[in-house]
């Protein structure tokens, strides 16, 4: 089984690369961005078929490893 | 005085602090992340580096590694633990500390002398200290401190901040801040100031002819307080 988990900056944390990204892109004619975040995603295959146990996994590892939650959110997307 | 240098793959300041230890009269050991246990030790250091290539989160892999857990109940018991640059953002991803390193606000890796003013001598790392300000090395891409308001509050409360960037003359002001850490913070300690983290790295100020002393400083005022 495939989990898929997207973790984001919360939204007081400064994301200095995502505000380069931003003006890069607005140098090369997208001028209508407010504002770009920058985040990571992760799939991680496991060997869990149950989807509930697996998410409840992925969520301890997400708490523990993954994401930092002073500055991170995660979100679990997609189990299949 | 016994001390452990822990070195993760990818550190690369566990020896400059090893000949720093030793320098100034500590017995040193260097301390392989996988073993699981500590020596005897009055003091542990986290040194420098890039450790695991400062994947997912810079310290976050060696967090997790196994000597950390002799580290962190050490800590716990109030050993004296100091983390440096990388051993700083260790510190943080265990919770040793409060807060976060994030990248540094310019995204520029910075590699140069700074001033440090210490915040409070109530502590066994700066007590009977000469010097209030002292100029130490710093070389990171991540050193800008981070926590959340109620966090900074709590650290204020306890009077928790090491050293502000500040400069030659001890001044605290935004135009001294190398990394945009929130308040010019350069180190923190935890509760109970037994635990220091700190992004300048004292162990490249120890030799008049490369550096300077204040590294001397430090180092020998350290073992003293610990004696």
């Amino acid at each position: 089984m495939k989990i898929s988990v997207i973790i984001t900056l919360k939204k007081d944390v400064l994301d200095p690369q995502g505000k380069i990204i931003q003006q890069t892109l607005d140098g090369m004619g997208f001028n209508d961005i407010d504002e770009v975040r920058q985040g990571k995603y992760f799939e991680i295959y496991t060997k869990d078929k149950d989807p509930i146990k697996a998410k409840d996994k992925v969520e301890e590892m997400c708490k523990k490893l993954l994401a930092n939650l002073v500055i991170e959110n995660y979100k679990i997307i997609d189990a299949q | 005085m016994k001390s452990s240098v822990i070195t993760f793959p990818g550190s690369n300041c566990d020896r400059d602090m090893d000949v720093a230890l030793r320098k100034f009269g500590f017995k040193n050991k260097m301390v392989w992340h996988n073993d699981g246990e500590l020596p005897k030790s009055d003091l542990v250091v986290l040194p420098g580096g890039f450790s695991y290539g400062d994947y997912l989160r810079c310290g976050s892999m060696a967090s997790k590694s196994k000597i950390m857990k002799s580290v962190i109940n050490f800590a716990n018991s109030g050993g004296m633990v100091m983390g440096i640059c990388n051993g700083f953002q260790i510190l943080v991803e265990t919770g040793l500390v409060p807060g976060v390193l994030l990248r540094n606000k310019y995204l520029e890796f910075i590699c140069k002398n700074v001033f440090v003013k210490i915040n409070s001598k109530k502590n066994t790392y700066f007590k009977n200290i000469n010097n209030e300000i002292l100029e130490f090395h710093i070389a990171h891409n991540e050193g800008n401190y981070f926590c959340t308001k109620d966090q900074f509050n709590e650290i204020e409360d306890n009077n928790q901040i090491a050293a502000y960037y500040c400069n030659k003359d001890g001044k605290v002001e935004e135009q001294f801040n190398p990394n945009g850490s929130i308040k010019n913070i350069a180190g923190i300690f935890n509760k109970e100031k037994n635990i220091l983290g700190m992004m300048p790295h004292p162990e490249r100020m120890i030799d008049p002819s490369l550096s300077g002393e204040d590294g001397s400083v430090f180092f020998k005022n350290l073992i003293n307080n610990l004696k």
